[in-house]
């Protein structure tokens, strides 16, 4: 069974943003959509590496910061080139004001 | 003291290997530090202003081809053709590359929309540039793997004069168009696009080519250069004010370094070619902040400067200074104009950027 990890309190990340989560030598981003839901996924973009936190959040789009690559964060869908590879995501729940994530 | 390497800027030969090996291929490059809540509100996306100065753009190309059609025959004609051509072989350089980006539009079909014609007007395949532009901020003039490095050296000064007529672009994008279309992709093409976009490649450039064929077969038909002059040829005798702007974002500055402020320049130009290359004179500050829209790259420009080498306050300035660096790099291609850091900017990575260039001096 994969645990729950606290990643950060929600006011740690504003609406429609993301911030980078570190764990386990492993990084993670973590967002906050606009009506106010929270999603993670894998930290680095998928076509090369690049901190997806450093990155502009529209709507339920992440953008890479690098070479303006998309993903859907809440699916993890690459959007078209240059990413053509899927993002991991991780459930994620609240509770008691902090998001937790399910790391596998 | 063993003979340097000449450069090698195939993407899959000597100097590959190299920068792969030294780090420099796929490096972590410097940013300014600017703070997330900047940042943010600069990287912003609006439809507004793309929309406005499309809308602009477009009233231009149709007006002044009407009018080239309208004098069609007398020399009258020449300016409404200038006008176009401009339109047509240079300001769409930059609709394609910010719409590439996907910065222009906060919409994205206004983005892809844009960016598709804007391809074919400078006889660029789509599908290859999207992916050859990604390498260029990956490794950006980086020898072996930078596929849009536009003068290499030692300079071949013909050639950089030659550009300016759109000739030999004109002579490698077409042949390139028409190999793609019978579906053969280069070594090099491969080294930068994965397999599964090369199928997109040969659809693209059949759908150009066609367009071509038909546009031919039209002025065929008509007798008349007259559908060339509006599709095709304005990528010869319209793309100087591109090559003219283009060529002074990285040359005669360093190459294989990890720094934008080092390679790449950032020139203070007129109104009218800023609206043409839609701000794209803040170059160093596209480079190190690419997720910056166009029309935010003044603000960005203000934020930063402080950390960034004084910028050319014109064109001709620019090459003033460009123009004695290309000459001493015909007889010492290591030769470069180091650029020259505020006191108080971060040195970074210096290592790359120690050339010895005493040579030079001889």
């Amino acid at each position: 069974m994969a645990d729950w990890v606290e990643a950060c309190a929600v006011d740690d990340v504003e609406e429609e943003d993301v911030i980078r989560f570190d764990h386990g030598g492993r990084t993670f981003a973590v967002y906050r959509s606009p009506d106010d839901e929270f999603f993670a996924t894998d930290g680095f973009c998928t076509h090369e590496k690049a901190h997806l936190a450093d990155g502009l959040v529209m709507d339920d789009i992440i953008e890479c910061p690098k070479h303006n690559g998309r993903f859907n964060y809440k699916t993890g869908q690459a959007k078209g080139a240059p990413v053509c590879v899927n993002l991991v995501t991780y459930p994620v729940k609240v509770a008691a004001g902090k998001v937790l994530i399910q790391i596998g | 003291m063993a003979d340097k390497m000449k450069r090698d800027y195939s993407l899959v030969g000597e100097s590959t290997r190299i920068a792969i090996e030294t780090g420099l291929a796929s490096a972590e490059w410097y940013h300014t530090d600017v703070s997330r809540k900047a940042m943010k509100e600069l990287m912003q996306r609006s439809d507004g202003p793309a929309i406005r100065d499309t809308v602009i753009w477009i009233v231009a190309i149709l007006g002044s081809a009407g009018g080239g059609i309208w004098f069609w025959g007398t020399w009258w004609c020449v300016p409404f053709f200038f006008v176009y051509g401009v339109l047509y072989g240079s300001s769409s350089d930059s609709r394609w590359h910010e719409c590439g980006h996907g910065t222009a539009f906060r919409t994205r079909w206004m983005n892809d929309v844009v960016y598709q014609i804007a391809s074919f007007m400078l006889m660029r395949n789509p599908v290859t540039w999207r992916w050859s532009h990604a390498r260029h901020h990956t490794d950006t003039i980086i020898v072996g793997r930078d596929a849009e490095i536009a003068v290499m050296r030692p300079p071949d000064l013909l050639r950089a004069a030659l550009a300016f007529t759109g000739i030999l672009d004109f002579r490698y994008s077409l042949p390139t168009l028409v190999r793609n279309a019978f579906g053969k992709i280069s070594p090099d093409e491969r080294s930068f696009i994965p397999e599964m976009e090369l199928p997109k490649v040969v659809t693209a450039a059949r759908w150009h080519v066609a367009i071509y064929v038909a546009t031919i077969a039209l002025a065929l038909y008509m007798w008349s250069f007259l559908p060339l002059m509006l599709i095709g040829l304005p990528r010869l005798y319209g793309s100087w004010h591109m090559v003219m702007t283009g060529l002074l974002q990285h040359i005669g500055l360093a190459d294989n370094v990890v720094d934008h402020r080092l390679n790449t320049r950032t020139v203070y130009m007129n109104p009218i070619s800023r609206f043409i290359y839609w701000n794209m004179n803040y170059h160093v500050e596209h480079h190190m902040f690419p997720m910056v829209p166009y029309h935010a790259l003044p603000r960005l420009h203000e934020l930063i400067k402080h950390d960034l080498p004084v910028p050319n306050p014109s064109i001709c300035h620019a090459y003033r200074e460009v123009w004695p660096v290309l000459l001493k790099q015909l007889r010492y291609e290591d030769y470069f104009l180091k650029r020259e850091l505020p006191p108080t900017a971060r040195p970074y990575r210096g290592e790359f950027h120690e050339v010895n260039m005493s040579a030079a001096a001889e």
